[in-house]
């Protein structure tokens, strides 16, 4: 991955009258990356997007999207940032593919409709008025349209919401073929597994901070302290074995169970120096925490529950 | 906020010293704004043909503004009288003093209802804010329905000119300079009037109230149901100040062949002026 920072934000405040909602976020997504923002409902997920396609103008800080600062060059950005925002519809005696069309006409170097009509699954509905579609074809038009200029960066603000489970999981896999044409995505989401399976790494923002950065994995493992094996030993063996183990933190028995806790590939170290000892682990199960596990600890409330009103 | 603690400042409250100095007018910044080299100019096209697909798929205006005047040409040839010269109207048949009234309705509906309407609902479901995140700069879409709004104008008002000469024997307009001066004149007034209900209606229904509001008042003074040669001295003078009222003396007197006097001209321009610089300083684009 290339290491030059696609979007670069730093200490960026934005308030609306005394509503404080972004009051100090700072971040670097690399080029190439996917990049998350997670947060409850008014943490500032959107108010940070919204600076970063310069639809608003920060209080303080600053934004460097590919070496442009929205605030001055937003006819430049524009055409290198697509962007997918919530709340915006369309004109709904307008068709798809006459839509797609007007949009494509503001891109010196536009994607193929038709390419992008059968990714997101749209085939069926070209000639559909936009008022006919159903809210999940509405959102699978407007990553459409976010994609079709031939982004370098896409910013798509909770695009999975709306979608049914299979629909989500297409456009995950969409999502991540265009990645893999080098675009860096900056997804706005409070959906755990959609972060967990598409994002490199994650900011978790809460009341306009940023309160965590890291890849999925490593900030679950940040908040629950670790990984837990629990197993059943096919021998007796001395819990020193494990316990002097850099990995391990704790070794605990309960009845015929060993439940041993710690960090990094815990599960390799134990199952092999269990082996060298002559001792199998049987029934091994394996307890990770998820990124949700992650959010409570380090907010102290749920993903869903409100935050500051938007 | 803890205000007890600021001490409040007595004397005249002093402007911030971080107030930036105001930018001052830059043509060539105004350009780059509103015809930015990232865009590529043919999308202009595209959005123009996509208002007029819309405004065909929704012919209310379309049937109101062209449809019903014509309407109406039909209804008054219908009734003897409208085609005999009346002194009280200066000589002129009822038909003669209600082609230029019928003109100015045609301008007062597209500029009222037609224009306006689109673009509060625009805003108000966001289409604009999604613009403002491509190349293309929102205010195409706002030149885009002023072009297509002047051309269905000018369209509806040539179907009712032929139609008043070659069906119903209305003279020729006399001064055609002249009325074209005139016609353009109400236009760019009435339009002004038309983006300022753009720049203050919160939605789209709101517009439309707003432009029926001021539609039927200024009807009123054009003279629709009551002709101006016949309205008293004040209602007169009132409907000389008015929008279509300057609108209906203009054209009026440059169809009859006179060089329409300065004041109806400077109330249009007026109107046009000021309207304009209110919209400009109300419009928001989300």
């Amino acid at each position: 991955m290339n290491t030059q920072a696609a979007v670069e934000i730093a200490h960026l405040r934005k308030a609306y009258g005394e509503l404080v909602a972004v009051d100090d976020v700072s971040f670097s997504v690399a080029e190439g990356e996917i990049f998350g923002i997670l947060g409850p409902n008014g943490a500032g997920k959107t108010t940070t997007v919204e600076c970063v396609l310069g639809l608003r103008s920060p209080d303080a800080g600053s934004i460097c999207v590919m070496g442009l600062d929205p605030g001055h060059d937003r006819e430049d950005l524009h055409v290198i940032v697509g962007a997918q925002l919530q709340e915006s519809a369309l004109p709904g005696k307008l068709r798809v593919e006459e839509i797609l069309d007007l949009y494509r006409s503001f891109y010196s170097d536009p994607a193929d409709v038709g390419e992008l009509i059968d990714a997101l699954g749209l085939a069926g509905k070209r000639k559909a008025y936009y008022r006919s579609l159903s809210g999940g074809q509405r959102q699978r038009l407007s990553i459409a349209l976010a994609l079709i200029g031939r982004p370098k960066v896409a910013v798509l603000d909770e695009m999975t919401s709306g979608l049914d489970p299979q629909a989500r999981r297409d456009t995950w896999d969409l999502i991540e073929a265009v990645r893999n044409r080098g675009v860096t995505i900056l997804l706005v989401t409070h959906f755990m597994e959609e972060a967990e399976r598409l994002c490199d790494r994650v900011a978790l923002i809460d009341a306009g901070h940023v309160v965590a950065l890291d890849s999925p994995a490593g900030l679950a493992a940040r908040a629950s302290g670790g990984t837990s094996v629990r197993f059943v030993p096919s021998a007796p063996f001395d819990d020193r074995l494990l316990s002097e183990l850099p990995e391990v933190r704790t070794v605990t028995r309960s009845g015929p169970h060993v439940v041993v806790t710690g960090t990094g590939e815990l599960v390799n170290a134990v199952i092999l120096t269990l082996a060298t000892a002559g001792v199998t682990a049987r029934d091994v199960q394996l307890d990770t925490s998820s990124l949700e596990d992650a959010f409570v600890k380090l907010t102290g409330r749920h993903l869903h529950e409100e935050g500051i009103p938007a | 906020m803890n205000t007890h603690t600021l001490p409040r400042p007595k004397a005249q409250v002093q402007p911030p010293k971080t107030q930036l100095p105001k930018t001052p007018f830059s043509a060539v910044r105004l350009a780059r704004t509103l015809l930015p080299e990232t865009a590529p100019h043919a999308a202009f096209g595209q959005i123009v043909r996509n208002q007029v697909r819309l405004a065909w798929r929704l012919p209310a205006g379309l049937i109101f503004g062209t449809g019903l005047p014509v309407l109406l040409l039909i209804i008054f040839n219908q009734i003897p009288s409208f085609h005999q010269t009346q002194a009280d109207l200066g000589g002129l048949t009822p038909f003669d003093v209600y082609v230029p009234i019928l003109i100015s309705m045609v301008i007062a509906i597209i500029a009222l209802i037609s224009l306006p309407g689109p673009l509060v609902t625009y805003r108000d479901q966001g289409i604009l804010r999604r613009l403002a995140t491509t190349p293309v700069p929102p205010s195409w879409v706002l030149a885009a329905q002023l072009v297509v709004a002047f051309c269905t104008t000018i369209a509806s008002l040539l179907i009712l000119v032929v139609a008043s000469i070659v069906a119903f024997g209305v003279d020729v307009p006399k001064n055609p300079g002249a009325l074209a001066l005139a016609v353009v004149l109400s236009i760019a007034a009435m339009f002004a009037i038309g983006l300022c209900i753009a720049a203050v209606a919160r939605s789209g229904i709101a517009a439309r109230a707003i432009g029926a509001a001021a539609f039927y008042p200024m009807l009123f003074f054009s003279g629709m149901w009551f002709p101006r040669e016949l309205m008293s001295g004040a209602l007169q003078e009132i409907s000389n100040f008015t929008p279509l009222g300057a609108a209906v003396e203009a054209i009026q007197d440059s169809w009859q062949g006179q060089f329409p006097p300065a004041e109806p001209l400077l109330v249009l321009a007026g109107y046009a002026l000021v309207f304009t610089l209110i919209a400009r300083r109300f419009f928001r684009w989300e």
